[in-house]
């Protein structure tokens, strides 16, 4: 492990802080430089405040010091996709829209974050507009880069989210997940990543994208991080009915439990053509470790792979059209000066406050749900959808976890994919999970040769958190592939 | 898949002009071509989906059923005006101001 205190893990420098070799503030300082010497070139922040940061540690340090510290999270710096609402700080999403916007109150996720866990909540996030976008070069600021390699890009959506933490400008980060907003960048810059079953952590003051594939999750240094993140922010919200009310497990504990060896299930259709050798090799390895390790590797079919493109980008564009239509110009956010009358207020607010690719999702969605294609399209769609979840389903009636790629390839240079349909394809390994609304992970399993990450990932059963990453974790703690961090 | 994706000619019935107006956005007409043409190539791409046979499937709405959630119909504290007002663009008297709508 680095000995950089900015590229320490959460439990190492939990640890420091309750021996009392460390201090919040010490820790807090030590990220905000390293913001301040690398952001300019990765641009992972769209914004974030100092002095808050400095405050929320001061405050951490007085409850360690009276004895009243609220566990491993408390004083550690994590960052938020700025899609997450916290109460008097911008919340953007990276567009136009809401350039000037400020947050009149926390996220579900933010209070348990600030409230119950005693984390810093420090700064906001970079990521494609809306979070729509695999390459984070929708943001309508600036586009962020690989700490890995400055000329390529980090993923997207949730881009910031990964490149902050990958360059030790946060020790944990939040994101979303709709089609793999968490999973394809925290691969292309080699982090863990997290997408929890639909329903375990609560939507509420996330801005929403598409209201059932949207789920919030963390990028983490390890497995063990990602846990103590996860148990931290997951569990029942009344204020989004579709949290899911069941008790929250202790995830690191279940970690320390669950062993071994598992059936680990190899869907043939994600190693079909368009997959890097690269990163087909890299996978290929892993799976050859678990077998070594006594898993029984098993192969299954999940037959309607090849239509979770378009189903997902009918569903989604779809919930999308809907969702933003909020964005009138009237209550909040831009309103054109060019405006004449009502209407023509939320039309011209659309156009000048929304980027391209917002654009052509919110066609396409209102399309798919117009009047003569609704049934051809989205109906049609959400049958689809039944059968991709059944496909699931009925793999794991054999196996525990499935194994796959997370993305086809490594981090693309940055300006290389320019027409939609290309940078679609960059969730092909994807999105199939948040159709079926599982828990599936991005574990760092190699590089390149020319030293870009690789993530494998692993798909697990609905509320089987704990099982998943533990499955994870084994395969981390035999490789150091999570210790190596970029030269910046 | 991926040869699927690429082999890909006229694009189905799509009326930008109507679709656009339905969804309260203006384009340029630089927009409305080059949204055509690449929203033509995705409809295409998801025609696909017709060939899938889905008789007797019920359709998802989400992964897992949703039921409706009720709650007490009790006050509760909730966004003061000034937070309500934060962000509006335009205000008056503690009210969002809009141009006028009716005549």
């Amino acid at each position: 492990m680095s000995s950089d205190i900015f590229y320490q893990t959460i439990s190492s420098l939990a640890a420091q802080l309750a021996a009392k070799k460390l201090t919040s503030v010490e820790l807090m300082q030590a990220v905000i430089a390293r913001t301040k010497a690398v952001d300019d070139r990765v641009r992972a922040f769209n914004s974030y405040d100092e002095g808050d940061a400095l405050v929320q540690a001061a405050a951490s340090d007085a409850r360690r010091a009276a004895s009243q510290s609220r566990g491993p999270l408390d004083g550690i710096p994590i960052g938020l996709k700025d899609v997450i609402a916290v109460a008097g700080q911008p919340l953007t999403a990276s567009s136009k829209m809401l350039a000037n916007f400020v947050s009149p109150y926390d996220a579900t996720v933010t209070r348990k974050l600030k409230e119950q866990a005693g984390a810093v909540v420090w700064g906001r996030l970079n990521c494609d507009e809306f979070a729509m976008g695999s390459s984070n070069e929708n943001s309508a600021f600036r586009p962020v880069s690989n700490p890995w390699d400055l000329t390529r890009v980090p993923g997207g959506s949730s881009g910031g989210s990964a490149a902050a933490l990958a360059a030790g400008e946060a020790i944990a980060t939040l994101g979303s997940d709709t089609g793999g907003s968490i999973r394809q960048p925290a691969a292309l810059c080699g982090i863990v990543g997290m997408k929890p079953t639909y329903g375990l952590i609560s939507r509420y003051g996330l801005i929403a994208f598409a209201s059932s594939l949207d789920q919030i999750g963390p990028f983490a240094r390890t497995v063990e991080d990602a846990a103590l993140v996860l148990g931290a922010i997951a569990g029942h919200d009344p204020l989004d009915s579709t949290s899911f009310n069941a008790p929250v497990p202790d995830y690191r504990r279940e970690l320390a439990v669950k062993k071994g060896p598992w059936k680990i299930g190899i869907p043939k259709e994600y190693f079909a053509e368009g997959l890097d050798p690269e990163v087909g090799a890299a996978v290929e390895a892993a799976i050859a470790h678990y077998k070594k390790q006594g898993c029984e590797i098993k192969d299954v079919s999940l037959p309607n792979t090849q239509s979770c493109l378009d189903t997902y980008y009918i569903i989604a564009t779809a919930e999308a059209s809907s969702n933003l239509a909020r964005y009138d110009g009237i209550r909040y956010g831009h309103r054109s000066k060019a405006a004449t009358d009502a209407i023509d207020i939320y039309a011209k607010s659309r156009a000048e406050g929304f980027g391209a690719e917002v654009k052509r999702r919110i066609i396409l969605g209102t399309y798919v749900l117009s009047t003569g294609y609704y049934d051809a399209y989205y109906l049609r769609a959400q049958k689809v959808r039944t059968l991709i979840r059944q496909d699931f389903l009925n793999a794991y009636q054999e196996v525990d976890v499935l194994l796959t790629p997370t993305s086809p390839i490594p981090a693309f240079k940055l300006g290389e994919k320019s027409d939609p349909l290309a940078l679609y394809l960059c969730d092909i390994y994807t999105i199939g999970v948040n159709l079926a609304g599982l828990p599936a992970m991005s574990v760092p399993c190699g590089f390149t040769k020319s030293g870009l990450p690789l993530g494998l990932q692993l798909i697990g059963q609905p509320f089987q958190e704990a099982n998943l990453m533990a499955i994870a974790q084994s395969y981390e703690q035999a490789h150091e592939w999570g210790c190596r961090h970029p030269s910046l | 898949m991926l040869s699927r994706l690429f082999t890909m000619s006229s694009a189905p019935e799509f009326n930008i002009d109507y679709v656009a107006n339905l969804a309260r956005l203006s384009l340029t007409s630089e927009e409305k071509e080059k949204f055509s043409r690449q929203l033509g190539d995705v409809l295409h791409h998801i025609e696909q989906l017709a060939k899938v046979d889905v008789t007797g499937v019920e359709p998802t709405a989400h992964a897992f059923p949703v039921e409706n959630v009720w709650a007490d119909d009790r006050p509760r504290p909730g966004l003061t005006v000034a937070d309500a007002l934060l962000n509006a663009p335009a205000q008056c008297a503690n009210m969002i101001s809009v141009p006028k709508v009716v005549d």
